[in-house]
């Protein structure tokens, strides 16, 4: 297969389609797109060669935006979709563009299957915490009491966090960035796609039109030192303006301490996304406003038999032990009789 | 015990004879169906089968629920279907009696295992009195035999369990049958050798129990006469037994090689489809690729997914399955990427009868789908034609760029009958093409017609042509999303011509009986034996009586209207409530009648014979 060797000193606008973003004016999904090219441009990513595949929901229009070649397909099967594609085609880098209700909601039983089969595609869960393409209801990330259009009276439905999901689904890398958090979200990209297997991204992501400042805490100067902590590979997790505040391991609990007071850094976690288990990467999904900082950057890392790979491998398995199939062989054989 | 030679006992001619072997579910019915059709076949007679199993994998022993039976039609002539009636019943239980003893005629061959008429076994069937001493069978030709105890004292000294050695039982009954039908046991010796070969003791006891079977046939007074039935004359050629998911399978791998594409399928396991996945899941050194999908969408959406990176994609389901795949086949239509669906139909709605045979999903297969949605629609008609249906499905998605529905049946899927080894150097290409860059200048237009209104197959990979497909409704020419009105419009009717156009490569109809007359019998599908059997009865009688049978279900062939309009009536029998029926007035406003049946069990000849009668009394 050719790649775009002549054009291999892309800039992010080469990866822009001619097609009009049509999201509304301030969501987040324009930052995301821009982070999105600046990383393709970064790594060089030869436009024939990639394919972005989306579902159903204003994050899901994303292919239309990019120049590559992308599939928009039907609400929540994007990661089915993509597990065809790939399974057939290995030498294509794929990215599966979804959103909450697209990943948690209608599409969740092949979320969870694309995790634990470990396909070698990244998958981008923009989460704003509502539907917005339907016009504002709640979704499965929205908190508890959540007053929407379908929930006057306060949603009942208790959400799930979309990394804990990932992690209980075997996911081998699992991600969180922020819409706004732009040097982060690149970097965060890129890791994704450099990863060997399923890469899960969650990106915090604001509608500014039926759920503004769903994650003001998260984006606010004022607030972010303390609500977000950005996960080092190696390094304790400390946060704060001041970095002054950590979070420490008592018994299987996390809590938060403040540092000096007979308090160093030693005494905190010390991150480390590499671990085979993935309990300390499911401690830190747990951790959620108001107790805790959420964390971002790279939770877990991890090797993992590839399974578009396995599947290639059976087929070349198969060849060198039978030898190439021969159809009128295969015809011929068990019981024939022959009719003069 | 006297006993004599064989070469004393008389050996009688005949055309043809049906034999159903039935007992419980774990009974191993179905093993010695399919081994008695196997020989059949070798011995050169034309064969066709009917299995009927519950969906009970062990439903309670000794039950009316648990009866499994498989029927076998053999015979010196071409046959096309397993036969309405039995000629031999070979019951191993009560159960087993009182459920199939109706279809046995009158003075028909009736060998039962004796033994397993204990009181207990009785009560489960039903029986107030034990039917074997009772008189009751009077009308039957009666052979009560103790095959348990013979089967055991067969392969006494083997050091098997009385459980094990029951096992074989089957292979008793085979045995007999064998003998009394005068067929090798060759082929079934042949069999245990690769089926049980690591494991002696078990292989040695199916050999004994067999031969023993046979034996008792040859050496006791009980029988008097041995059955013959001559070679068939079938076309020279060489040939196989073949069912219809087998076929299928093979078909999709010889339209692979063709078309020069790797085969693609994603399936989730359902009956009775799931034969096609296991199929094609043994031949991955053919480079064929299988996905057991999570559910019956996540395999509809991985085809769309396969296809539009190049591959030969396929999906094979029934109908609860394919209800599923709708949005995805929709998703196919609107990018107009070809692959093709295969629904195996069993008996509905909902859940319905998974084991058994309808042919009621036509219309889901025609209007299925949201919006605006045509596809093609093909239907074998007998479970060798499955090789060739799955092949003209790939040359049409592949022409048209389209997704295409095969409605296959249980009853083919799972019956078989010979099939004639093809010379696959001879199989012409089906050919295929992907554009490699941009003709002329400007951008790639992803929705640029051909001749045939078929949109270019651009791959990912190829530089330059980078395209995004969708769901939302694209722009002629360039495939961008568009809402204008006339655009929609202008697209509606072009995927609906598109599909049309299939028509134009679809051979006339073949018309077997008088070009014009008095009745047409119209079928379409699993239905085709019984419907040519009952056609060509009733012109062999001097019945004024046609029959077409439609492989091409949408769009119907050309002269399809044409045809109709030469006959004063036109009979459609089908196992549905009369879908096809629906379709022909509409399209044609020919007052067709129908014959319909939703048992779950095929057409027999005889109550289709008597259909012709009804019209043509009319």
């Amino acid at each position: 297969m050719t790649t775009d060797t002549a054009l291999n000193v892309l800039k992010p606008n080469d990866y822009a389609s001619d097609q009009d973003v049509r999201w509304c004016p301030g969501c987040g999904d324009y930052s995301i797109l821009a982070q999105m090219k600046k990383a393709l441009a970064e790594m060089e990513v030869p436009l024939a060669q990639t394919v972005f595949v989306s579902g159903i929901g204003c994050s899901s229009r994303f292919p239309y935006y990019v120049n590559t070649y992308g599939i928009h397909s039907i609400h929540g099967r994007a990661p089915a979709v993509a597990t065809g594609l790939k399974t057939a085609r290995p030498d294509l880098n794929v990215w599966v563009i979804t959103g909450d209700g697209d990943a948690l909601s209608i599409g969740g039983n092949h979320l969870m299957h694309t995790l634990r089969r470990n396909l070698d595609i990244n998958i981008v869960l923009f989460n704003n915490r509502i539907y917005g393409l339907t016009k504002g209801q709640y979704s499965p990330t929205s908190p508890l009491g959540k007053v929407t259009k379908s929930t006057p009276m306060g949603s009942v439905d208790n959400p799930v966090d979309p990394l804990t999901v990932a992690l209980g689904c075997e996911a081998t890398f699992v991600a969180r960035s922020i819409d706004v958090h732009t040097k982060h979200l690149i970097a965060t990209l890129k890791r994704a796609a450099a990863h060997k297997g399923t890469s899960f991204v969650e990106v915090y992501q604001n509608c500014n039109v039926f759920n503004d400042g769903a994650f003001k805490y998260a984006t606010d100067k004022g607030t972010k030192h303390d609500s977000v902590l950005e996960l080092v590979q190696g390094k304790p997790l400390v946060f704060g303006r001041d970095r002054d505040k950590g979070i420490r391991l008592n018994g299987l609990n996390p809590e938060v301490v403040e540092l000096g007071k007979g308090i160093s850094e030693d005494d905190l976690l010390f991150h480390d996304e590499k671990a085979e288990e993935p309990t300390l990467a499911y401690l830190l999904s747990r951790m959620m406003q108001p107790h805790f900082p959420e964390p971002i950057g790279v939770f877990r890392d991890i090797d993992a038999p590839v399974y578009d790979e396995l599947v290639n491998a059976q087929v070349a398995q198969a060849k060198d032990k039978q030898g190439e199939g021969d159809l009128q062989k295969l015809f011929e054989s068990g019981d024939t009789w022959t009719v003069e | 015990m006297a006993t004599s030679t064989s070469a004393a006992k008389s050996i009688v001619e005949l055309p043809a004879a049906t034999v159903r072997f039935c007992g419980d579910s774990g009974d191993g019915m179905q093993l010695a169906g399919t081994q008695m059709t196997n020989t059949s076949a070798l011995l050169g007679n034309d064969v066709a089968t009917f299995p009927d199993f519950p969906a009970e994998i062990r439903a309670p022993r000794g039950t009316r629920a648990g009866v499994s039976g498989y029927q076998i039609h053999f015979a010196s002539e071409e046959i096309f279907t397993p036969g309405d009636q039995l000629d031999a019943l070979v019951a191993m239980n009560p159960a087993a009696l009182v459920t199939n003893l109706s279809d046995l005629i009158s003075g028909g061959l009736l060998i039962v295992n004796s033994d397993a008429f204990d009181r207990n076994s009785l009560r489960l069937a039903g029986y107030g009195e034990n039917p074997l001493e009772d008189g009751s069978l009077a009308g039957y030709q009666l052979f009560p035999i103790e095959m348990t105890r013979l089967n055991r004292l067969a392969v006494e000294g083997l050091g098997l369990s009385t459980k094990e050695a029951d096992r074989c039982r089957n292979f008793y009954a085979m045995g007999l049958v064998y003998w009394l039908y005068d067929r090798s046991l060759e082929p079934t010796l042949h069999f245990i050798d690769e089926k049980f070969g690591k494991k002696a003791d078990v292989a040695e006891a199916n050999r004994r129990a067999l031969r023993a079977g046979y034996n008792y046939g040859e050496t006791t007074e009980a029988f008097v006469s041995q059955f013959r039935v001559a070679k068939a004359k079938l076309p020279a050629g060489t040939y196989r037994n073949m069912t219809g998911n087998q076929a299928i399978a093979y078909g999709l791998m010889a339209a692979a090689k063709r078309s020069g594409c790797d085969l693609f399928l994603a399936g989730y396991p359902i009956t009775p489809a799931s034969d096609i996945l296991h199929e094609l899941s043994r031949h991955k050194n053919f480079g064929v690729r299988t996905i057991q999908a999570e559910d019956e969408i996540a395999a509809v959406t991985a085809t769309i997914g396969a296809s539009f990176g190049g591959a030969m994609a396929v999906t094979c389901s029934s109908g609860p399955g394919i209800a599923l795949k709708a949005e995805g086949m929709g998703l196919a239509v609107m990018t107009e990427l070809p692959m093709i669906v295969i629904n195996v139909q069993r008996g509905g709605p909902s859940t319905g009868l998974p084991t058994k045979n309808e042919q009621a999903d036509l219309l889901q297969a025609m209007f299925g789908r949201n919006g605006e949605c045509p596809i093609p629609v093909l239907a074998p008609q007998s479970p060798a034609d499955c090789f060739e249906i799955a092949q003209e499905a790939w040359a049409i998605a592949t022409r048209y760029m389209t997704p295409v529905m095969i409605l296959s049946d249980g009853y083919i899927a799972n019956g078989a009958e010979p099939w004639q080894i093809p010379d696959v150097g001879q199989l012409p290409p089906i050919p295929v093409s992907h554009p490699e860059g941009i003709e002329g200048n400007g951008a790639f237009q992803p929705y640029q017609r051909d001749a045939r209104d078929a949109r270019p197959w651009a791959l990912p990979g190829t530089p330059g042509l980078m395209h995004r497909l969708g769901g939302l409704e694209k722009e002629d020419v360039t495939g961008n999303v568009s809402y204008d009105p006339v655009n929609h419009q202008h697209m509606v009717d072009l995927r609906a011509r598109k599909v049309r156009r299939v028509a134009d490569d679809l051979p006339p109809l073949e018309i077997a009986g008088p070009e014009q007359g008095r009745l047409l019998v119209l079928s379409w599908g699993g239905t085709y034996g019984a419907c040519s059997t009952a056609v060509r009865r009733a012109q062999n009688r001097g019945d004024s009586v046609a029959h077409v049978h439609l492989r091409y279900l949408h769009p119907f062939p050309k002269d399809l209207g044409e045809v109709l309009g030469r006959y004063e009536r036109v009979l459609i029998p089908e196992l549905n409530k009369g879908q096809l029926r629906m379709l022909v007035r509409a399209e044609y406003l020919v007052d067709a009648v129908g014959h319909n049946k939703v048992e779950g069990r095929p057409f027999f000849v005889g109550e289709l014979l008597e259909a012709i009668d009804r019209v043509l009394l009319s």
